[in-house]
Formats: C-alpha cells, sequence, structure tokens
C-alpha cells in the first residue's frame, strides 16, 4: 500500500468504497486558526506561495490591505481584512486567513464528476488531483465557501491542499510553520479543540463574551477552524458563513437525483423492450396498401369526373 | 402538394406507392439534430453520474468532453430550432389528440381503428415536440450559466447551482422523450423510412394518419 499517511476516505465520482482496513487511531488532523492572534503580517501567505512554488501576477491596491483581491489559483491563502466598529464605538481590525476549510462533508468532492480529482485522506484533508481535474467547475458550484478557483492556464481547479504532502511526513504545513505570534496552529483535532477551548477561556476573560471556536456542523464540521472573539456573528469576518452547508439544489443534482434518473431512463427503454416483445410492432399489411391504394385512385377518379 | 404527379413514379421495391413525408433538408435537420444528441446524452451522462464516467471515452476523455459538450450543444440548439420552425404549424394540439390521449390502451395495444382520425401527427407526437421545444430552451439557458470557461463567472452562484439542477433535469426529460420517440420509430414499422428515405407507403400513411393520408391523395 501507499504511504498510510496518505491514505484514501472518499474518491470523486466513484461509487465503491475505499480500502477501509487502515484507520488512524489518533483520529483526523486539523488547523486552528486564532483570528485573535493574527497580525496580518501575510507570512502565511508568502510561506504558501514558496512551499507550493505559487508566484501570483503583483496586483493592485484597491484601498485596503487585502493582496492579492482575492483566492486565485495562485493565492491559495489570502488574508481578508475587515474593520469592524464595535458597539462601544472602537475600532476592531479582524483578520481572517481565508482558504479552503477541509470540510468533513466536501461540496466540491460531492459535485465533482471526474473520477479521482477529488479525494479526502484519512487524516481529513480535501485535496484536488488536478491530473484527473477535467475543468468543469462544479467543485466551485458545490463549495459552500467559495474556495476553488480554475486556471486560466490549464483549465484545472486548485486551491489548498493543506500542504498534504508535508503533513504526510509529519510536517506541519508551511504556514504553520512560519506565523510569526503562533496563531496558525496545527495537530490532531481533538488536540486543536482542546487548544481553542484554552483560546477561548482566555478570550472571555478578557472581555469577548462571545469567543467562541468555528467547526460548523453544517458540513460535518471542518479541518481547518478558526478562534473567533465574535463567534455568533462570523460575517463580521469577511463574510465566514455563518452555518455553512451543501446547497439542498446541490444535494439534488449529485445525491437523489443521480440513481433516480439513471433508473428512470433504465425503466423506459425496458418498458419499450417489454412493450416490443409483449404486444408486438405495429405493422402494414398487404391488403392495408391495397385499400390504401383504391382509394387513393377512386379520389382521383372523383376529381377526373368533377373536372369534365 | 405535387405528389399526384408523383403517385405513379415513387414506388418502393414491392411495388408500393409511396409517399414524401420528409423532405432531403428535413431529414438532413433531423439528423444534425440526432447525432448531436447521442453525442451529448453520452458524455452529458458521464458528468451526471459515476456508473456512466466510461462514456467519457465518447468525446475523447473528460477534458475533451468538458471542451466540446457546449460547443456541440450549441449545435444541437441551432440545429433543432430550425427543425421547431418547419415542423411547429403541424403540431397544434386540437379535440381529436384530446381523444387519442384518453385512449392511449388502444395505442398502445395496437387498436388503431378505434381511435379517432389522426392528421400528420398523433397527440403523442405533439406532446413529445412542445417536451422537446421546452427541453431545449432550458438547457440553452442553463448551459449558458454552467459554461465555466465562457459566461459563469457572470452569474451569482445560486444561480449557477440552480442551472446546475435544471440541466440536469431538463437533459433526463429529453432523454426519456428520445427513448419514447426512438422505440415508437422501432415499434411503428416504416416509421425508421420515413426519416432515412423520406418516404412512406400509402397503406402506412393510411393506416397510421389517415386524416392526413386523405389530404395528401385530394380526397
Amino acid at each position: 500500500m501507499a504511504l498510510q499517511s496518505l491514505d484514501i476516505k472518499r474518491v470523486s465520482a466513484t461509487t465503491t468504497p475505499t480500502p477501509q482496513v487502515r484507520d488512524p487511531v489518533t483520529g483526523t488532523v486539523a488547523k486552528l486558526i486564532d483570528v485573535s492572534k493574527c497580525i496580518g503580517c501575510k507570512a502565511c501567505q508568502t510561506a504558501c506561495m514558496e512551499w507550493n512554488d505559487l508566484r501570483d501576477e503583483v496586483g493592485d491596491s484597491i484601498g485596503v490591505y487585502d493582496n492579492p483581491r482575492d483566492l486565485t489559483e495562485h493565492s491559495w491563502t489570502v488574508m481578508r481584512f475587515t474593520e469592524y466598529e464595535n458597539p462601544a464605538g472602537d475600532l476592531e481590525w479582524l483578520i481572517r486567513k481565508d482558504g479552503c476549510m477541509h470540510c468533513e462533508d466536501p461540496g466540491c468532492l460531492k459535485a465533482c464528476p471526474s473520477p479521482g480529482a477529488i479525494v479526502q485522506y484519512t487524516n481529513g484533508i480535501v485535496d484536488f488531483h488536478e491530473e484527473n481535474c477535467i475543468g468543469c467547475g462544479y467543485c466551485v458550484t458545490g463549495c459552500p465557501f467559495n474556495v476553488p478557483r480554475i486556471s486560466k492556464q490549464d483549465h484545472r481547479a486548485y486551491k489548498c491542499t493543506l500542504c498534504s504532502d508535508r503533513v504526510a511526513v509529519g510536517q506541519e504545513p508551511a504556514c504553520v510553520k512560519t506565523c510569526p505570534t503562533g496563531a496558525i496552529m496545527f495537530g490532531t483535532k481533538e488536540d486543536m479543540k482542546a487548544q481553542a477551548e484554552d483560546r477561548i477561556e482566555d478570550l472571555k476573560e478578557r472581555g469577548f463574551k462571545n469567543a467562541g471556536l468555528y467547526d460548523p456542523a453544517g458540513v460535518g464540521g471542518t479541518h481547518v477552524m478558526y478562534v473567533l472573539h465574535h463567534a455568533d456573528k462570523p460575517t463580521l469576518y469577511h463574510g465566514l458563513p455563518e452555518n455553512p452547508s451543501i446547497s439542498p439544489l446541490v444535494s439534488l443534482w449529485k445525491g437523489l437525483a443521480k440513481p433516480l434518473a439513471l433508473a428512470g431512463v433504465a425503466v423506459a427503454a425496458l418498458a419499450g423492450f417489454f412493450h416490443y416483445t409483449r404486444v408486438g410492432p405495429n405493422e402494414v399489411t398487404e391488403e392495408d396498401e391495397l385499400v390504401a391504394a383504391r382509394e387513393a385512385d377512386e379520389a382521383k377518379h372523383g376529381r377526373n369526373e368533377e373536372r369534365s | 402538394m405535387k405528389h399526384d404527379d408523383l403517385n405513379h413514379e415513387l414506388r418502393d421495391v414491392k411495388g408500393n406507392r409511396l409517399i414524401v413525408r420528409y423532405t432531403p433538408n428535413e431529414r438532413t435537420n433531423h439528423w444534425i439534430t440526432a447525432i448531436t444528441f447521442v453525442l451529448l446524452a453520452l458524455s452529458g451522462l458521464a458528468m451526471f453520474h459515476p456508473a456512466m464516467s466510461f462514456l467519457y471515452f465518447v468525446l475523447g476523455g473528460g477534458q475533451w468532453t468538458r471542451i466540446l459538450h457546449p460547443f456541440v450543444g450549441v449545435v444541437m440548439f441551432l440545429s433543432f430550432l430550425i427543425l421547431m420552425l418547419r415542423f411547429w404549424h403541424h403540431n397544434y394540439l386540437d379535440k381529436d389528440d384530446m381523444q387519442w390521449m384518453k385512449q392511449v390502451g388502444d395505442v398502445l395495444n395496437n387498436r388503431e381503428d378505434r381511435l379517432p382520425e389522426i392528421g400528420r401527427y398523433n397527440a403523442g407526437q405533439k406532446v413529445l415536440f412542445f417536451v422537446m421545444v421546452a427541453c431545449l430552451l432550458l438547457l440553452l439557458v442553463s448551459g449558458i450559466v454552467i459554461w465555466r470557461r465562457y459566461f459563469s463567472f457572470y452569474f451569482p452562484i445560486g444561480i449557477i447551482r440552480l442551472a446546475s439542477v435544471v440541466h440536469a433535469i431538463a437533459a433526463w426529460l429529453l432523454i426519456i422523450g428520445i427513448v419514447v420517440h426512438i422505440y415508437a420509430a422501432i415499434w411503428v414499422k416504416g416509421s425508421v423510412g420515413a426519416m432515412v428515405r423520406g418516404t412512406v407507403t400509402y397503406g402506412w400513411a393510411r393506416k397510421h394518419h389517415p386524416r392526413w393520408f386523405r389530404e395528401i391523395i385530394g380526397k
């Protein structure tokens, strides 16, 4: 078998189960981003570029600190800066490191029509295998967080891999390694939750009553979690969705509709086959031809008589 | 109609007299639509259900399917549009068609003699015509929305999701409709010839479309 740390739990557009004998005893991994400790230095963006050999185009300033303006196929993580005036009238600079959340129930994987283009490892990481990607963009349609980006160069989808290659050999993701304030942490999901609890307690003591963990249940929890000072209002953080889940339309399209529709087509074809074998074809007999010919002749005859 | 002049010229190998049901242009138009439909249905099913993903070979693999499917779709739509304009006026539903639908049991059991006199098309064909018109329009509109390379970025995500579902449902309905269409052509002998050779025998016309037959012979 291949590298145990890259054992696959789910594969896109595949109906049979993956190998399941090995099951990580320590559970899944998670990245914990403590927004309250982030200073917006963008070292994580740089580390991501370096480790993944990505170089985005140098963008332009649009009057805010966000640069690049948005996630792209070359920028798998972007700092989102929000200036929030709290009820006390003070300014809070909310800086969120945006990128793939590595959902436990990934909408991208559910929507993907290309076998093996999206996988979820047993450690929880959701990874795109671009060599199998067909560029249809269904992952974009399925994602509740608006993360995947299609390259204009090769028309394949890209996003944060959670440094699956590093994690596979026991290293933390590049952004975690580089973060100078320790705002980004990495470990088992269990450990990260415990870590978050400590931080939340601390934040509450400091007056952030609504501090909490962002690990949305609507997508089965995520393998990238945030500690937020205002966990009751995640949308403050550059529109982080409050209750993200796979859209019911996507669930219908790539869920129930699939087997039902195929069954419907099969039933229609079989109904035809059995109609033919039970009732039989509808044929024209020689007698039908004779009657028809006679009628035609009579009609012609009748017209000729009228004319004369 | 020039059929009177042709009556003594057009005969099949058995000597049965023939009526032209579809002109060469109509046949070509139909078969362009049919060929593109088959390519689209197979490549579309590949993207719809993993059990069908082996069908990616039809358009040359996954990437080529993603590239070609929408273009082939545009060809099908344009071809169908011309077909629709040609045949629209033949497909108005009337009272006899309602009666035909009530007697669908007689239709399915080859008891055509009990049915009201059918014109150029029967009610089943007419309904199918309008189902196809509706499906093709929905497929075009939703297909443009989910055409990632050129158009998707003009639309909000909610519309793209809706369009994905609409595209799948319309395609499914169309595929079922075409399964029925193809089966009816196999079941009612002589129908395939109408679209391949362009002609039907007098007996065929009188048996299946008596009102149309009488119009042709000028009774």
